[in-house]
């Protein structure tokens, strides 16, 4: 009953105050909407950037050769410490906390070639096991490197897509035959597109790659560049590389604490950092929106003292009739949730209208796709609610803790 | 029925302490009809927001129907002023943005009425004071003499026991108010205590009994002037 009335005296003051409701309600409006995009772009901005992180590769480190730093077992500094697919595998058989590697021989400026479409690329010599260390994923009709290539040190190719497309263009390159320094290998997949932001040898999508064997064979290499190590999900990096260091100190004679016998590359703590980076950044996000939001709860708030003003007779009249201090005080409660409501509910779909065109402009490889998500709208609401119930309080309470002859203006 | 002994209600402006009312004694009956007279500034209005339960006394002691006012709470008194008492305001007061239908309403909502009782009071409210073709008027779209029947139907909405006018024919014109005074005598005829504040002798003279207040005071209660007529 008493809310009824509230709302159809809302909407009359509404149409007669068009101008200070609307400007009301934008203080609301504005701070929804921008809590609402900033969370969801905060979202995508941080999604995307670990996808990309991602791209990289799932938990792993890369391992370079290095130059010992400490004197062991009355050995001296400076002996260059270099490994071989061997010590792969030797890894691979006793660091418990593995849960794979991949050695990774790196040729440079090969001239790659298909019909007359020539170009010069570097090219990986790497175990089957490399495809899931660094997402490197067959599109659709492709496949990776297999147990039978090595085996049989098959001249069979994978090419990165952005290769791919440079030397095929529209053809399908699987099951073509590509020049690799003059020497005919058979494609046999196309790498899936993926993102990639940060890498040791430029990106995997202009990149080709070949068995190990076959390239130890035809480089007659001894030493590979780099070992990829990828650690159990449950494990931590730290203790993966702990157990290289050890395996590679006993083989090598080094200091396992001689951090610079092996260079290792960590990507785990890239990882790590930035999702508290952008957790971070959410949360500043999160409270720029809030702290709009406060600035317009603020505006409604004077404007509801503004109302009250107006009121106070009818506020009287009101009392005069039998009206109790609660109900003076659900009205302007209900009124201030109601122009907050409102303001909210159309910030958040102007928002969310934002949100769904903006795939369109087709910015997201800079600043991913924002997302609405869950517990972000839920968060408005709560943050709505309460900014909408603070606001009214206190105009509310003066309302009700009028005397009745006061506003009356009586005497 | 209404019983004041020894009412003051002073107030503070500023620095300024301004005692209103200096000491009422005051009994009407039920059934009473009642005009309150007197030049202004002599505390009409402060004793009829007391005797409304709009204010309360700063000191002495007011019983309506047996119960002293200067002890309830807010909301006790809202309770009172909303079954017990019928406000009719010089101004009207009538809510701006509600029809006659809803303005009626207002107390049978702040009652808790049902919604079957409560459109049937209403309609029978606005018939009653001749304005059943006005039901869905705005303030604004009526004339001097209907709102203030609006404002007479919405006084009695919960059937209170007193009725209490503050000038209720000051804003009008003598044809309109002549009709206004006409229907409080109908209310009195048909058993409720009115009390009413004028300026106008034509209309006190009607009364059943004349309250004079001067500076606070009673000047003469009228009871004396009708023993001796």
């Amino acid at each position: 009953m008493i809310p009824l009335m509230t709302i159809k005296q809302f909407f009359n003051d509404m149409r007669r105050q068009k101008l200070r409701s609307a400007l009301t309600m934008f203080g609301i409006f504005w701070g929804t909407c921008s809590i609402v995009l900033l969370f969801a772009f905060g979202q995508g901005i941080t999604e995307s950037q670990i996808k990309a992180q991602r791209g990289l590769g799932d938990n792993i480190a890369i391992i370079w050769p290095g130059v010992t730093s400490k004197e062991f077992r009355g050995l001296p500094t400076g002996r260059r410490v270099r490994f071989t697919e061997e010590d792969a595998r030797l890894i691979k058989s006793k660091a418990a906390t593995l849960k794979g590697i991949s050695p990774e021989y790196r040729g440079w400026n090969i001239n790659l070639r298909y019909k007359k479409q020539t170009t010069l690329r570097s090219v990986s010599g790497v175990w089957p096991e490399f495809s899931d260390l660094r997402n490197v994923i067959p599109d659709i009709g492709s496949r990776f490197i297999n147990k039978r290539d090595m085996d049989e040190k098959r001249r069979v190719i994978f090419l990165g897509d952005k290769l791919a497309e440079d030397l095929f263009e529209e053809a399908e390159p699987v099951g073509q035959s590509v020049l690799f320094n003059g020497t005919p290998f058979t494609v046999i997949g196309v790498m899936k597109e993926k993102k990639q932001n940060s890498s040791y040898n430029g990106r995997d999508n202009r990149n080709a790659f070949i068995p190990s064997t076959t390239f130890k064979a035809m480089f007659s290499r001894r030493f590979v560049n780099v070992m990829i190590v990828q650690a159990y999900p449950t494990a931590s990096m730290e203790d993966t590389k702990s157990e290289v260091y050890k395996i590679m100190g006993e083989r090598y004679k080094f200091d396992p604490s001689d951090k610079e016998a092996l260079s290792i590359w960590d990507t785990t703590r890239g990882i790590a950092f930035l999702k508290t980076f952008f957790m971070a950044f959410q949360y500043f996000l999160f409270g720029i929106g809030v702290a709009t939001l406060i600035t317009g709860g603020i505006g409604v708030s004077n404007i509801m003292n503004v109302v009250l003003e107006e009121r106070t007779k009818e506020i009287g009249i009101k009392m005069a009739l039998g009206a109790k201090k609660q109900m003076i005080m659900l009205q302007f409660v209900l009124e201030t949730l109601l122009i907050t409501a409102i303001g909210g509910l159309l910030g958040f779909l102007f928002a969310y209208a934002l949100i769904q065109v903006f795939p369109y402009l087709e910015l997201d490889e800079f600043i991913g796709t924002p997302r609405v998500n869950m517990v972000g709208s839920l968060m408005v609401i709560g943050v709505l609610g309460l900014v909408g119930l603070a606001s009214g309080y206190f105009p509310a309470r003066r309302a009700a803790n009028l005397q009745p002859v006061q506003a009356l203006k009586l005497f | 029925m209404i019983r004041m002994n020894q009412v003051v209600k002073s107030y503070t402006t500023g620095k300024v302490d301004f005692t209103a009312l200096k000491g009422i004694d005051l009994h009407i009956r039920k059934g009473e009809l009642a005009a309150v007279i007197g030049p202004s500034g002599s505390g009409k209005s402060t004793l009829m927001n007391i005797v409304g339960c709009l204010d309360i006394p700063s000191s002495g002691e007011y019983m309506l129907e047996g119960s002293d006012v200067g002890q309830l709470s807010s909301n006790e008194l809202a309770e009172i002023r909303n079954r017990k008492i019928g406000f009719v305001f010089q101004a009207f007061n009538l809510l701006p943005y509600a029809t006659a239908y809803e303005n009626v309403e207002v107390p049978l909502l702040f009652a808790g009425a049902k919604a079957k009782y409560r459109r049937e009071r209403v309609i029978e409210l606005l018939s009653r004071v001749g304005l059943a073709n006005k039901v869905s008027n705005r303030p604004t779209e009526m004339s001097g003499g209907e709102m203030q029947r609006v404002a007479i139907a919405r006084a009695l909405a919960n059937e209170p026991d007193v009725i209490l006018a503050d000038e209720p024919t000051g804003n009008l014109d003598s044809k309109s108010g002549g009709e206004i005074v006409k229907l409080f005598h109908e209310l009195w005829e048909s058993g409720k205590t009115i009390i009413m504040i004028t300026h106008d002798n034509n209309i006190a003279a009607t009364a059943e009994r004349v309250i004079k207040l001067k500076d606070g005071m009673i000047d003469s209660n009228g009871l004396k002037a009708r023993t001796s007529a």
